[in-house]
């Protein structure tokens, strides 16, 4: 069999539903930890995030107002999709994190299941921090929590797929949709993840991918004013305290998780918490 | 037929009669259709930043004619979008005012009576909006009622079945009489290019409409995709400015439908200095037709000045 030319993919962003090439017209070579080329990604740049915002806030109300039930069966579709493509995920994670094919597999397997126990998630989430207050008098006061809107992630920068899927999945699970800046030198599994995402069940613009520069693109995301939380786990240390000072200007929730956060360790519900905000219903006409 | 003002003798010889108003019309020089739709791509490619982009939101905010069609209208509604065009934004009251309110015929003197003293003119659509098909006697009816109500300017539409099967005289006769009706008022004639096919029958009835008397142009009634698009904003602003070339009068042009972001006024402001002249870059000789755009016009100032994104949690709902 004669030498096939090799195909050099350069990849685009994922940007409500679609996959939309940069504004800015910029790719940026992608390595492995060695140093040999992979593959092209487009560098995002700020009015990329703000179509991506845009989006996302398109998204919000159809996505928040699905049902728990089928957010969770949505969910597990993507599990699913990504189980499909495991043999991918594996590849590209030992080339992008420079690890053994072994230590591949259980990432990715890792990451899988917690796609699968945050899809579980979802339809207990009421029932774990919502409660029904106990009121003076013969009416009803229920709390409940409600997604806090569009929220931008700022994805590990070391951990390509298992660290991605843990900030990604409880965003999405509890009803938010979410801007992702993926990691700057490894984002071909975010790609993938964005390819499985576009052929399963999540509408277009729950979850928008772009890859880039975070330090680029980060300030203009913590500073817009349609953005309604951070999650700082990817920021650069120096530029972290800048981030939050901004996003404080109009008030969004911030996740301050720490840089060296393991994420191989099953998680607890800090995260689902995180992008959750407690609506508290009075019935006056009650018992 | 009568003309309604002194033309120069070419003109007056095209309104004598419906055939010579026809063999006016069909001598028009026809519209390059890849010509004209490649020349508004390329001018939509102008970088406008900074602070001639300040500049141009201004502009575009003091020509937008803000706009509520529905069905659905209530006296409240229009009294909120009336505060909206008097204060656009609340926050900041160096923002220019808007140049109107539109509204249907029955709800101008609630407009009215909101905007008075402000220099904010109150527009009314009227003869049979948004169909036109209705007899002569209610269109013109509809037309006084807007006005005795307080409109100063009237938005009509023209009669697209006859336009499109020939009547030429018919449509010609229909604007001379509103704008009979409309008296002191401006009028502004709502041609619905998205019904009428070509651009050959666009620049045909913008020529139409500006032998008739119509003191703007308008691509649409909103109701009808596609409403304005670019290249037919072009062929308009090229009759406007053929008008003035021939006759030294200078009448309006009003892309309306379908400009929804800073983006897209922003283009149409190009054309507009490309294609029309500058003089054209004024809220007396050019509108946007819009209800939307305004909110994102305003975003876009407070991203200019702040130095980060708006939200639309910052705007009015209307």
């Amino acid at each position: 069999m004669s030498d096939r030319v090799t195909v050099a993919k350069t990849y685009k962003l994922y940007i409500g539903g679609a996959f939309p090439r940069s504004e800015s017209g910029r790719s940026y070579p992608v390595t492995d930890s060695k140093g040999t080329f992979l593959a092209n990604a487009a560098q995002g740049s700020r009015k990329d995030a703000r179509d991506a915002v845009a989006a996302a806030r398109k998204a919000f109300d159809k996505w928040s107002g699905a049902t728990a039930y089928n957010r969770g069966q949505v969910l597990y579709r993507v599990a699913e999709v990504l189980e499909g493509r495991r043999e991918q995920f594996i590849s590209e994670v030992a080339a992008s994190e420079g690890v053994q094919l072994k230590k591949a597999q259980s990432i990715v397997d890792t990451a899988i299941d917690r796609w699968v126990w945050y899809a579980g998630w979802t339809d207990k989430i009421a029932a774990v921090l919502g409660s029904a207050n106990p009121v003076a008098g013969p009416y009803f006061s229920f709390s409940t929590p409600e997604p806090t809107g569009v929220v931008a992630v700022l994805a590990p920068q070391q951990s390509s797929l298992l660290g991605l899927v843990s900030v990604i999945a409880p965003v999405i699970a509890s009803g938010n949709t979410a801007v992702v800046i993926t990691s700057q030198d490894r984002p071909l599994p975010a790609i993938t993840l964005s390819e499985v995402l576009a052929t399963s069940d999540v509408p277009g613009g729950v979850v928008n991918i772009i890859t880039g520069r975070t330090a680029e693109i980060a300030p203009w995301l913590a500073s817009h004013a349609d953005v309604n939380a951070l999650d700082l786990t990817g920021a650069p240390e120096s530029l972290r305290e800048d981030l939050e000072r901004s996003a404080a200007g109009t008030v969004k929730r911030v996740l301050r998780n720490k840089v060296s956060e393991d994420f191989a360790v099953t998680p607890d519900m800090s995260r689902l918490r995180a992008y959750l905000e407690t609506k508290t219903v009075w019935h006056p006409m009650g018992v | 037929m009568a003309a309604p003002t002194t033309l120069p003798s070419a003109l007056a010889d095209a309104v004598r009669d419906e055939s010579s108003l026809r063999r006016f019309l069909h001598g028009l020089p026809g519209v390059d259709q890849v010509g004209v739709e490649q020349r508004a791509a390329g001018l939509g490619t102008r970088s406008i930043k900074k602070a001639s982009k300040l500049h141009a939101i201004d502009l575009a905010i003091s020509m937008v004619d803000l706009t509520t069609l529905e069905g659905a209208d209530t006296p409240g509604k229009v009294r909120s979008l009336a505060a909206k065009a008097k204060r656009p934004d609340p926050e900041r009251p160096e923002v220019p005012r808007v140049a109107a309110v539109c509204v249907y015929p029955d709800m101008v003197k609630t407009a009215a009576d909101e905007l008075k003293g402000t220099g904010i003119n109150v527009a009314s659509v009227a003869t049979a909006f948004p169909s036109g098909r209705s007899t002569i006697d209610i269109k013109l009816a509809d037309t006084r009622f807007a006005v005795e109500q307080g409109a100063s300017e009237v938005d009509m539409v023209i009669d697209r079945g006859a336009f499109l099967s020939g009547r030429y005289g018919l449509v010609f006769e229909e604007i001379v009489k509103v704008k009979e009706a409309c008296g002191d008022a401006h009028l502004k004639v709502i041609l619905e290019t998205g019904e009428l096919v070509t651009y050959d029958n666009v620049r045909r009835a913008s020529w139409l409409a500006l032998l008739a008397g119509g003191d703007f142009i308008k691509t649409s009634t909103g109701k009808v995709q596609p409403a304005a698009t670019l290249p037919v904003t072009h062929v308009m602003l090229q009759a406007v400015r053929d008008w003035k070339n021939q006759t030294g009068e200078l009448r309006g042009v009003k892309p309306a439908g379908g400009i929804r972001n800073t983006k897209d006024a922003i283009k149409y402001l190009v054309a507009v200095h490309e294609v029309a002249g500058p003089e054209w870059l004024d809220p007396h000789l050019f509108r946007f037709g819009a209800s939307t755009l305004l909110n994102d016009l305003l975003m876009q100032r407070r991203t200019q000045l702040d130095g980060h994104y708006s939200g639309p949690d910052y705007v009015t709902v209307d």
